[in-house]
């Protein structure tokens, strides 16, 4: 029978690829304390889910001796799978062969499951673990680059898109992953930047290692290149099906309902927040204390601390918290802030996720450098991006809203749907002890004790002033209402906002400031 | 299984004061902001190199007279060979680079009287 043979041919060229770049290579990627590209797919995706495509394809590059080489796979893995039953498309750049560089050949077939997913409407995954272009063949491999790069830009917004850094991400590949809506980082294993250690030295005559230029925590703490934070690739893997199950497939649809849980007992709402308005905590807390089973999950934890971004379910449906965070810098609004709340916002208005914001920020950051690094420019985004969501948007000022920051954190106009507020509220102009030494600097100045008359002052603008009346008395705040009553009160808001519809003017496309 | 790279979990950094528009409150720093640069005004009165690079040509010495606008050295960086012209009329205290140095970013290179 001569089916059968070529039956075992097959399953023979099948293997000889499955090898990649051959048992050595593959020894050396794990002794480096690596998963292979197949094995790193294998660990992500249902069991026996994984249907790889492409497989026989072989680079055509003809220059330095390039004819005679063969690189099984091109140096990249491409296919589709479920993940908790949820078809998925994903690539992983294999570094066991050619390094993972990036020929004409490699981004074909990346750019192959990239359109996939999109005519399928499904999330895309990409592994990247590559030495960068592969030089032999040059301009091509820039155009393979280029190609990559518009997929990603066309896919933003339809599909997730989920970069995985599990190896060197240098030069031109960086921008991939950076298009992306989530980029995965893993200690050790992550390195991304444009211009290595080595080119550093000889141009600068600066010495600095891979790790401390472009690893897994600078892009975590410094750059906020990365979104998630893991120290093995296992766990890394862990938090992309727990980001998965928590947003929909594409934005068509929302994301999955799952049974609604209460918030855990030990979160007391009432207790977190101190009266005192300068004195901080952890404003996860009150998320925890709102959210289903109290389990907020959180995304770029380290990065701009001072605001709190990731989801949490209500009522078993998934919605997008924005959150001043008192506990660091008070909370305010900076350069780093402000580009990472607006960019939460617009992923989750793309995908149809109710927005949540709970407020409580003295204002801007004061300095030279905030002036210089340009936060006028880069906190025109969020005012930008909270005015132009179309998904619900539900506000809960907790304590201070003062100035800029009360406008820009979701407020009644940037068009939030409910704006709700705990009595203990301060909706103002600006703090009662900046607000009392200009509008009573006469009285102060020329008063026999002015620091009695500062204090006394002071007393009168926080009395008439620091709460929250004087803006619901105006129909800026919807209700006031106890901190016990916030959970119910934002379960019916999103209930009652399901059908919610309304359409910006018809524009190609604004122009957002960045 | 969400992790953090916090080097200790149980650290808990104090509790530092941050004045916004008048009013003090107690909060932590982020290490961006304790590691933010002071500002200084720039010094008319030297030349300073916008860009890490070589030294290629040093075309005056202490002493010279020189016109705004005039050439005083050449820096090369990102493979391409900047001019670096007089900022002001003046004359040179002292040119603190030779040919070949390898500058980072802010060096003093010349310094007018």
């Amino acid at each position: 029978m001569a089916i059968k043979k070529q039956i075992q041919e097959l399953q023979k060229r099948r293997e000889e690829v499955q090898m990649g770049g051959g048992e050595k290579a593959i020894e050396k990627q794990e002794a480096m304390g690596k998963m292979t590209a197949r094995n790193r797919i294998h660990a992500l995706v249902d069991k026996d889910s994984f249907q790889e495509y492409d497989m026989f394809v072989q680079h055509e590059a003809r220059d330095f001796d390039m004819a005679k080489k063969i690189l099984h796979g091109d140096g990249v893995v491409i296919g589709s799978g479920t993940i908790s039953g949820q078809p998925v498309c994903i690539f992983a750049q294999d570094f066991t062969v050619a390094g993972g560089s990036l020929g004409l050949m490699h981004s074909r077939k990346i750019v192959k499951i990239m359109e996939h997913a999109l005519k399928m409407k499904v999330p895309l995954i990409g592994i990247n673990d590559s030495g960068g272009a592969r030089i032999q063949e040059g301009v091509n491999s820039l155009a393979g680059y280029g190609e990559i790069f518009f997929r990603n830009t066309l896919n933003s917004g339809v599909i997730p898109q989920i970069s995985v850094i599990l190896g060197p991400c240098a030069g031109g590949a960086v921008y991939s992953p950076a298009l992306t809506d989530f980029v995965f980082v893993v200690e050790n294993i992550s390195k991304m930047f444009i211009t290595g250690p080595e080119v550093i030295k000889t141009v600068l005559g600066e010495e600095i290692s891979m790790e401390d230029l472009g690893g897994a925590r600078v892009h975590s703490e410094i750059t906020g290149n990365a979104h998630f934070f893991a120290t093995t690739e296992q766990n890394c893997f862990d938090q992309i099906k727990k980001l998965l199950s928590l947003i929909p497939a594409n934005n068509d649809r929302r994301a999955n309902r799952i049974q609604p849980k209460l918030p855990r007992k030990e979160y007391r709402i009432g207790e977190i927040v101190p009266d005192d308005p300068a004195l901080p905590y952890d404003v996860r807390d009150v998320v925890r204390a709102v959210v289903d089973d109290s389990d907020f999950f959180e995304i770029q934890e380290s990065w701009a601390a001072n605001m709190v971004i990731g989801f949490g379910r209500m009522n078993g449906e998934t919605c997008g918290f924005v959150c001043n965070q008192p506990l660091v810098l008070a909370g305010v609004l900076d350069v780093d802030s402000s580009d990472k709340a607006a960019r939460f916002i617009r992923y989750c208005d793309a995908f149809n996720i109710p927005i949540i914001t709970l407020v409580d920020l003295p204002g801007y950051l004061p300095g030279i450098d905030q002036e210089h690094a340009g936060v006028i420019r880069h906190g025109a985004k969020i005012l930008y991006a909270y005015s132009e969501a179309t998904v619900p948007k539900l506000t809960v000022i907790i304590r201070k809203a003062y100035g800029g920051g009360y406008i820009a954190m979701g407020s009644r106009h940037l068009r939030a749907d409910f704006v709700f507020a705990w009595p203990t509220a301060e909706v103002a102009v600006m703090g009662p002890e900046g607000a009392a030494n200009i509008i009573f600097k006469k009285e102060i100045t020329e008063a026999e004790n002015p620091e009695e008359m500062r204090k006394q002052k002071v007393k009168e603008y926080k009395e008439k002033f620091a709460n929250p009346y004087v803006a619901a008395s105006k129909g800026y705040i919807d209700t006031v209402i106890a901190p016990e009553e916030t959970r119910n009160i934002l379960l019916h808001a999103i209930e009652v906002s399901g059908e919610k519809a309304v359409s910006l003017p018809r524009k190609k496309h604004g122009i957002p400031p960045f | 299984m969400k992790e953090s790279p916090k080097q200790d979990q149980n650290e808990v950094p104090e509790l530092k004061k941050l004045v916004v528009q008048g009013d003090t409150f107690l909060t932590r720093y982020t290490k961006k902001y304790q590691q933010r640069k002071s500002w200084s005004k720039p010094d008319p009165k030297k030349v300073v190199s916008f860009i890490p690079g070589t030294i290629r040509q040093v075309l005056v010495r202490a002493g010279d007279t020189v016109a705004a606008a005039d050439k005083l050295l050449v820096l090369e960086a990102m493979k391409m060979m900047n001019s670096i012209y007089s900022p002001i009329n003046g004359k040179i205290r002292s040119v603190t680079v030779k040919e070949g140095d390898r500058i980072p970013k802010g060096t003093v290179m010349i310094e007018f009287d």
